[in-house]
């Protein structure tokens, strides 16, 4: 449904050009296809957030909080921590989202980071029950859009790991088995060292690129969202309606490889 | 080393007692529900999904119409009493996801150009789960629509492609999802045409890229039996019709 909306705000003939850009492997914007916008990161953007964190990549922008509370295990996992996943996608942050229950696009955001996350057992959350059985951590990731200039999903796995990296465990009254909100304690959530990083290709023609634009992104013909740590994928899902020939995936393969570095890269001094 | 590896996996046992490339027993059905105009069953094993196709009709609300071609609208859900614990009904998170990843494997396939300003209501329930429901409600679909005669380039087979501990295996059943020896259990569901081009993939585990390479050579390798079984079940179709006439 939206896919239609987005082509009456990207109109054909823009289309068109950005299409007859990639052909000779060039951007609107002067980037290589294979090449990332410059991040910028910020931490602490709320005081009763565990963590939180402001990701910008380029003009695309997302706030990601953490909140902790207790609760009963689910029944599969007596003696872990839950995590929850949600994304919103804010009227304020572009003229293609309204205001009502969430649609497809940000359940499906909130839904692939949450895979990110939780297949590559990034937070150990073994080590988030308090009894078994009976009482366990809650790690709630909410992920709110602020500008949408593009590649939303891989700014917000980026914003869930930085907001994860700074968040502190808040303080438990044993006695009352009830959180004190406000207070926390000197412990950090309990993180692996394998850095999940969501790495999204698009396939536009017959070139495939990274990173896109709003525009670029509207005429996306298919995505790959792959979450890697290193030489290990831990999560994929491909979005959109179009074929990709095995040779052509496994092109992917070796540009998300590629990506996960870059990325890395960027993100080292925000990661220590 | 590599002779080792490949002992292992001669070893490996899988919990049914399969070989690695080996589906559960498959069956599909078309013409299940009469007042669809086109309708399907498949199954892997036990798990059994249902497709009932309407349309191309008028799309409402209007708004929604797209000028320029047929709007393919498809509706995963799981019937309650489909798995042990009951499922709540109505449409969650994760059947809003499957729902449009099914529209998205269905619809590179499709001829629906020339049905401008309709849509077409794909169906898909599962009935009894064991695994691979996305899967099966994939083959079902696409059995559907060619039995409600929409136009369509070619078939596409789905398959849930397993690494179970180093293992790659063939449609996972639910004990195998749930495997947790060595690396655990991945799952990766996989749709393409006959020609081996990709409409859907999606991965949970853990995986190199060498590793999931071997994992598309086996659901090509598999999808060939699926792809037989759908030709043979809208032959048979077919024939019954032409029979009956």
């Amino acid at each position: 449904m939206w896919r239609m909306k987005n082509k009456m705000l990207t109109a054909n003939i823009t289309g068109e050009r950005i299409k007859q850009y990639l052909a000779k492997g060039k951007r609107f914007d002067g980037r290589k296809l294979d090449e990332f916008r410059d991040i910028e990161i910020e931490t602490g953007i709320s005081k009763h957030a565990e963590g939180s964190a402001r990701v910008k990549i380029g003009k695309t922008e997302v706030l990601v909080g953490i909140k902790m509370d207790t609760a009963a295990p689910y029944p599969d996992s007596p003696d872990k921590g839950n995590l929850m996943v949600t994304a919103e996608l804010l009227p304020l942050s572009s003229r293609r989202f309204e205001s009502g229950p969430p649609k497809f696009e940000a359940v499906e955001i909130g839904r692939i980071v949450d895979r990110i996350i939780r297949e590559s057992k990034f937070i150990e959350l073994e080590k988030l029950c308090i009894k078994e059985g009976e009482k366990v951590w809650n790690i709630f990731i909410d992920i709110y859009s602020i500008n949408d200039d593009g590649n939303l999903l891989d700014a917000a796995a980026i914003g869930a790991l930085i907001a994860l990296k700074q968040a502190k465990i808040p303080k438990y009254d044993e006695k009352k088995e009830k959180v004190i909100y406000g207070e926390w304690t000197n412990n950090k959530i309990p993180l692996s060292k394998d850095i999940p990083i969501s790495t999204t290709i698009h396939k536009i023609g017959d070139s495939f690129l990274v990173d896109p634009t709003r525009e670029e992104e509207d005429i996306s013909e298919t995505r790959v969202t792959i979450g890697r740590s290193g030489e290990t994928i831990h999560s994929m899902q491909k979005g959109e309606k179009q074929f990709l020939k095995i040779e052509e995936f496994y092109k992917v393969l070796e540009i998300s490889e590629k990506m996960w570095r870059d990325i890395f890269k960027k993100l080292d001094k925000f990661l220590k | 080393m590599d002779g080792e590896e490949e002992k292992m996996t001669e070893k490996f046992k899988r919990p049914d007692g399969r070989k690695p490339d080996e589906l559960r027993p498959m069956s599909a059905k078309v013409g299940v529900v009469p007042n669809a105009d086109g309708s399907a069953m498949f199954s892997f094993g036990d798990t059994i999904a249902i497709a009932a196709v309407y349309g191309p009709k008028e799309l409402h609300p209007r708004n929604q119409r797209d000028p320029e071609k047929g709007t393919l609208r498809c509706n995963y859900s799981m019937l309650s009493f489909s798995v042990s614990e009951r499922i709540r009904p109505g449409p969650s998170r994760r059947s809003m996801e499957i729902s449009k990843i099914t529209e998205w494997a269905l619809e590179p396939v499709l001829l629906i150009d020339r049905y401008e300003n309709t849509v077409i209501d794909v169906h898909i329930n599962i009935i009894q789960a064991n695994a691979s429901t996305r899967c099966a409600g994939i083959n079902a679909a696409i059995l559907a629509l060619a039995h409600a005669g929409i136009p369509m380039k070619n078939l596409v087979t789905s398959v849930s492609i397993g690494k179970l501990n180093k293992n790659i295996v063939a449609d996972l059943s639910k004990e195998e999802e749930d495997w947790e020896e060595g690396e655990g259990a991945t799952d990766i569901p996989i749709t393409m045409t006959p020609n081996g081009e990709l409409t859907h993939i999606q991965l949970d585990g853990k995986i190199t890229d060498k590793q999931l390479k071997e994992a598309i050579e086996l659901a090509r390798k598999v999808s060939k039996e699926i792809y037989a079984l759908q030709k043979k079940t809208l032959k048979e179709a077919c024939q019954n019709v032409e029979d009956e006439e």
